[in-house]
C-alpha cells in the first residue's frame, strides 16, 4: 500500500490503530481502555505464570479436540453429501439451520445432556466449527469434474479409492477454506463453552479479569488469543495457497 | 469351471475375429431414446470408428462398452465374456483428458495401475516406459497445468496404454487439441494400431479423421441411434501416412460419408 507516494510497510494499519489506542489510553478517558504499552507489559508479566499456562493448556486441549472432531466428522460427511443425492437431501436442511443458528443458545441444552465438564466444551467447539466445514467439503465435491470420477471408475476404482484418491483431493481447496473458517469459529466456540459451561481455561481468565475490572489483563489475554487464532488461520491460508495451483484447473 | 465353459462357448460362437461384440443394446434417458437395438462387431487388432452427427449416441455406446453406463437391454461381450461394468480388458481415453491436476505426469500415467494395486516401483517403471513411448520423456515431474493440450492427451493415452488392456476406447480424444497436433496424433495412432496388438474403438465427429485412421467406420444416425452403414476402406491403408489424404479411395469415402450424413445435419 502507498500513501502520499510513500510505500507503507505491511501492517501499517495495525500500527496506526495501536498508536490511537495508546493515545486514548494515556488520556485516561475510560478504565475500559488502558494504554496499549501497559497491556503489553501485563501480557509479558502473565504469560509465564502457572495460572496462565494452566488456562492455555485447558483451552488448547478443548480447542484441539473440538477442531479434530469437526474435521474428521465434517469432511467425510460433506464429501458424502456432495456425492450422494439422498444423503444431501436428508442432511442439508439441518446443516443450513445450524450453520446460521445462534449456537450459544444451545449450550444450556448441551450442559443438560453432557454435564458441566470438558465433554460439553469440546462438543460446543465442534458444533461451532463443523457446519461450515461440511458445507465447504460438499461444495468442493459438487464442482468436481465428472470425467475424473468416470476415469477412476473405468480403471476399476473401488468406492473407497474414489473417496480418498479423487473426491478428497478434488475438493481439497474448498475443504481447506472451510477448515480455516471453521477453526476461527472454534475459537469462539471454546471460549463461549468455557464461559457458560464451566469456568475454566481462558474463559475463566476473562471472567476473572472482567469482573475485577482488570482491563489490562483482559486485553492482554484477548491479544494472545487473537494472535493464536491469527497464526492458525494464516497457516491454513498458506496450505490453501499451496493447492491453489490446481484449484482453478479442475 | 462353468464360467470357463461358457466363455469358451462364447468365443466359439464369435469366431476369432471380434474383440468386442455389441448385441441388441438399447438405452433410454427418460423420454429420450439414445440407442435402439444396436448391434455391432469390432474386429480384433483393428481400429473401428464410430462416426455420426451430434446426438447420435456414439459416446453413449462407447461408455456402455466401457461399462460406465449400464445398457437397458442387450449385452456387450469383450473377448467372448459378457461385461458387467468396467474391467481390466478395456481402457478409456477421455475427450477432456481427465488427468489428476494435483498429480504429476508420472503418477497420472501410473494411476490406472495404482488403482489395480500394482506396487509403486513396478507401476512407475511401466509408466516411465509409456511416457517415453508417447514422446513425453523429461516431463515425468511436470504437472498437467504446465503442459499443452496435446501433451496432456499424450498423458491420457500413456495412462490407457500402461494398463495393457486389449481394447482401447477413445472418446473424441483429439477434439480438444489444435489442428497440427491432431494430425500428428492421427499418424501416431496409425503406428500404434500397427504395432500394438490392440483393438481400438474411436469416437469422432470428423469424417476426414475417421476415414484417415480407421480400418472400419460405423456410421451412426440419430434419434433413435442406429448403425446405418459400415465402411471398410481397402486400398490406401498400406500406402503410408503421407499418401493417404490424396488417395482416390480416401477422397471417395469422405465424399460418400458426407453425402449420406448431409441430410441429418441441421
Amino acid at each position: 500500500m502507498t500513501a502520499f507516494g510513500i510505500r507503507l510497510p505491511a501492517m501499517s494499519s495495525l500500527l496506526i490503530w495501536g498508536l490511537l489506542w495508546e493515545i486514548v489510553g494515556q488520556l485516561d478517558l475510560t478504565f475500559f481502555v488502558p494504554p496499549l504499552s501497559q497491556v503489553f507489559a501485563t501480557l509479558f508479566e502473565i504469560i509465564g505464570t502457572p495460572v496462565f499456562v494452566k488456562a492455555l493448556t485447558e483451552t488448547a486441549y478443548a480447542f484441539v479436540m473440538g477442531v479434530f472432531f469437526a474435521i474428521v466428522i465434517g469432511i467425510p460427511v460433506g464429501i458424502l453429501m456432495g456425492k450422494s443425492r439422498i444423503v444431501d437431501e436428508l442432511l442439508l436442511p439441518w446443516v443450513n439451520i445450524f450453520v446460521s443458528a445462534p449456537l450459544t443458545a444451545l449450550v444450556p441444552v448441551l450442559m443438560v445432556l453432557f454435564g458441566f465438564g470438558l465433554t460439553s466444551i469440546i462438543i460446543t467447539t465442534t458444533l461451532f466449527a463443523i457446519w461450515i466445514i461440511i458445507l465447504n467439503a460438499r461444495a468442493g465435491v459438487r464442482q468436481i469434474n465428472r470425467s475424473l470420477v468416470e476415469m477412476a471408475r473405468s480403471f476399476g476404482a473401488t468406492p473407497l479409492d474414489a473417496f480418498t484418491k479423487i473426491y478428497f483431493w478434488a475438493a481439497l481447496p474448498e475443504i481447506l477454506g472451510g477448515v480455516r473458517i471453521g477453526v476461527i469459529r472454534a475459537v469462539k466456540g471454546v471460549i463461549i463453552g468455557q464461559l457458560l459451561i464451566s469456568i475454566v481455561g481462558f474463559g475463566a481468565l476473562f471472567e476473572l479479569y472482567a469482573s475485577n475490572f482488570l482491563m489490562g489483563h483482559f486485553w492482554a489475554v484477548l491479544i494472545i488469543l487473537f494472535a493464536l487464532a491469527f497464526s492458525i488461520s494464516e497457516f491454513l491460508g498458506y496450505l490453501e495457497r499451496k493447492v491453489a495451483y490446481y484449484a482453478a484447473k479442475r | 469351471m462353468s464360467q470357463t465353459e461358457s466363455s469358451f462357448a462364447g468365443a466359439q460362437r464369435l469366431g476369432p475375429d471380434s474383440a468386442v461384440s455389441v448385441r441388441g443394446v438399447s438405452k433410454t434417458y427418460g423420454a429420450v431414446e439414445a440407442l435402439r437395438n444396436m448391434s455391432l462387431e469390432f474386429p480384433r487388432g483393428q481400429l473401428t470408428s464410430l462416426l455420426g452427427p451430434s446426438g447420435c449416441g456414439k459416446t453413449t455406446l462407447l461408455k456402455i462398452i466401457a461399462g460406465l453406463i449400464p445398457a437397458d437391454e442387450g449385452e456387450v461381450e469383450v473377448n467372448g465374456t459378457k461385461i458387467a461394468g468396467p474391467g481390466n480388458d478395456r481402457a478409456f481415453v477421455f475427450q477432456d483428458f481427465a488427468l489428476l491436476p494435483w498429480a504429476n505426469v508420472l503418477r497420472n500415467v501410473a494411476f490406472g495401475l495404482e488403482l489395480r494395486g500394482v506396487a509403486k516401483s513396478e507401476r512407475e517403471a511401466v509408466a516411465e516406459r509409456y511416457i517415453r513411448n508417447v514422446g513425453l520423456a523429461g516431463f515425468e515431474k511436470s504437472f498437467p497445468h504446465e503442459l499443452s493440450g496435446g501433451m496432456r492427451q499424450r498423458v491420457g493415452l500413456a495412462r490407457a496404454l500402461s494398463v495393457n488392456a486389449d481394447v482401447l476406447l477413445l472418446d473424441e480424444p483429439f477434439s480438444a487439441v489444435d489442428e497440427q497436433t491432431r494430425r500428428k496424433f492421427q499418424e501416431d495412432l496409425l503406428a500404434l494400431v500397427a504395432n500394438e496388438n490392440k483393438t481400438f474403438i474411436f469416437v469422432t465427429h470428423s469424417i476426414e479423421e475417421a476415414v484417415y485412421v480407421s480400418d472400419q467406420i460405423a456410421i451412426l444416425l440419430a434419434r433413435p441411434s442406429r448403425v446405418s452403414e459400415i465402411i471398410r476402406p481397402s486400398s490406401f491403408r498400406e500406402k503410408g501416412v503421407e499418401n493417404i489424404r490424396r488417395d482416390p479411395e480416401y477422397l471417395d469415402i469422405v465424399d460418400q460419408i458426407w453425402a449420406s450424413l448431409r441430410s441429418y445435419v441441421e
